[in-house]
């Protein structure tokens, strides 16, 4: 039977959940004690088991780990996979993405704070530097979001290897169409309410950007309030907030099979960050933001937690799994597309990161 | 010209980093009877421990803000930070900081 595994990347440290019908779950953990783990990817191309995580230590720093035995063992790049050239005069804070490439089986993708973007050719054992984006005349003028200023979004196309699209807090989406060479903003239509000028160029402070499966010119994004539909690359953006409780939150999923199915998380306002009415939940959509459902079966009522970018995700199985983490350490789980949820884990610390896969 | 090594600094390793130095608590390094700048001696130390150095300092080679190197018990932030020249025979002691919850 195959192996699910879900990997929760928490404030102080890394849990592992493994389980052969996603009903029931042993945890292992915790790996890297009193690290916090903000970005975990899940590689099982070509037949591989990797796991590669950024941690983080508020004493001993920022690094890139890797184990190829489910977490058994780690090996660390011995100078960094990660480490900013000397000329940039710039040092690693944290690894907000590790995203493998759809296209390449080697390639890795990861995005950091301070914001750059990084290649890996080597399954994520050494990064280089993305220099077109790094030296964007706009990079400047990006800002720090609350939690830092990063590229937190890293969408590789799965048609096109030259096509990427980035988004970060604060700056908004930027794409390249010539493989990372140049780059161009695409945020027309989010609007930056927090801004004098409510429609930048950039500035936009977008939460996250998922690709639609079915059609991959076809993005969402959850912005610091507003929810949108790009059908064009990001060339051009229009609000699907209609029908949702609040349009405010940190992330959007899309499913990994079905087109036009997404989900958001809703928190009720950047100046109230709970969910709506007290209730976790999440709100799906079969027709690509047209018409929302809340699913809040299984989910805790009454709760004040939230749900931040990358405390979600879904597995890879035909039948998607759906994954919550919360700041107070709970993580649920849903097999019937978020109809239903069980209870994962509890009491952990607060979920940052939560990556599914079901194994090869 | 061949430097002439007089002596040697010993480096503590707090107990937390102490896998990426091969599980040892002490570290020494052989200096000349001139002493080396903390700076100098941290670039000898990554030739064999590089992950553990890392945690020390970042790549443009700053101090991390919470970590503190006291040479023979002075805190090197209140002095010449890592340019403190450390002579054979002293003690470096690698101490992070108090904080947290």
């Amino acid at each position: 039977m195959t192996q699910t595994l879900v990997a929760i990347g928490t404030r102080k440290g890394l849990w592992l959940a493994h389980s052969s019908d996603r009903r029931s779950w042993a945890l292992d953990g915790p790996h890297f004690l009193m690290h916090e783990v903000p970005s975990i990817g899940i590689d099982t191309r070509a037949g591989r088991r990797r796991l590669l995580v950024g941690t983080r230590s508020e004493h001993w720093g920022p690094t890139v780990l890797h184990s190829d035995d489910l977490g058994s063992t780690w090996e660390e790049t011995p100078h960094g996979a990660i480490q900013f050239p000397e000329k940039t005069g710039a040092a690693l804070e944290r690894v907000w993405q590790i995203v493998a490439d759809p296209t390449d089986d080697d390639v890795v993708w990861a995005g950091t704070e301070p914001h750059a973007l990084w290649r890996s050719a080597d399954g994520g054992q050494s990064f280089s530097l993305v220099q077109g984006l790094w030296d964007h005349p706009h990079r400047t003028e990006w800002g720090e979001g609350f939690g830092g200023g990063a590229i937190h979004t890293v969408l590789p196309d799965p048609q096109d290897p030259a096509s990427m699209v980035v988004a970060m807090s604060t700056g908004g989406v930027y794409t390249t169409g010539d493989g990372g060479k140049s780059w161009s903003p695409a945020n027309k239509g989010i609007k930056a309410p927090y801004n004098p000028d409510p429609w930048p160029e950039f500035g936009q402070c977008v939460h996250k950007v998922a690709r639609d499966s079915s059609t991959p010119t076809r993005l969402y994004a959850q912005n610091h309030h507003g929810v949108y539909r790009s059908d064009d690359r990001g060339q051009t953006w229009t609000s699907i907030a209609d029908g949702l409780p609040t349009d405010f939150g940190f992330t959007v999923l899309a499913h990994p099979s079905h087109g036009d199915e997404l989900w958001v998380v809703p928190v009720v306002a950047d100046g109230e960050r709970i969910p709506p009415e007290a209730e976790l939940q999440l709100q799906h959509s079969t027709d690509a933001g047209g018409t929302w459902q809340k699913q809040s079966n299984g989910l805790p009522h009454p709760s004040y937690t939230c749900v931040l970018r990358d405390a979600a995700a879904i597995d890879d199985h035909h039948e998607a799994g759906v994954y919550v983490g919360t700041r107070n350490g709970d993580v649920f789980v849903s097999i019937d597309a978020g109809r239903s949820f069980e209870r994962l884990a509890e009491q952990l610390p607060d979920v940052l990161c939560v990556r599914a896969a079901a194994l090869p | 010209m061949t430097r002439t090594v007089t002596g040697e600094v010993r480096l503590r390793i707090p107990g937390v980093l102490r896998d990426l130095a091969g599980g040892a608590g002490e570290l020494r390094v052989a200096v000349d009877e001139a002493g080396v700048p903390l700076d100098q001696l941290l670039s000898a130390l990554s030739d064999s421990w590089p992950e553990l150095v890392r945690r020390l300092r970042d790549e443009t080679g700053a101090l991390r803000r919470h970590v503190n190197l006291f040479v023979d018990g002075e805190d090197v932030r209140r002095g010449s930070g890592l340019q403190t020249v450390v002579m054979p025979g002293a003690v470096v002691h690698v101490l992070p900081s108090v904080a947290g919850g």
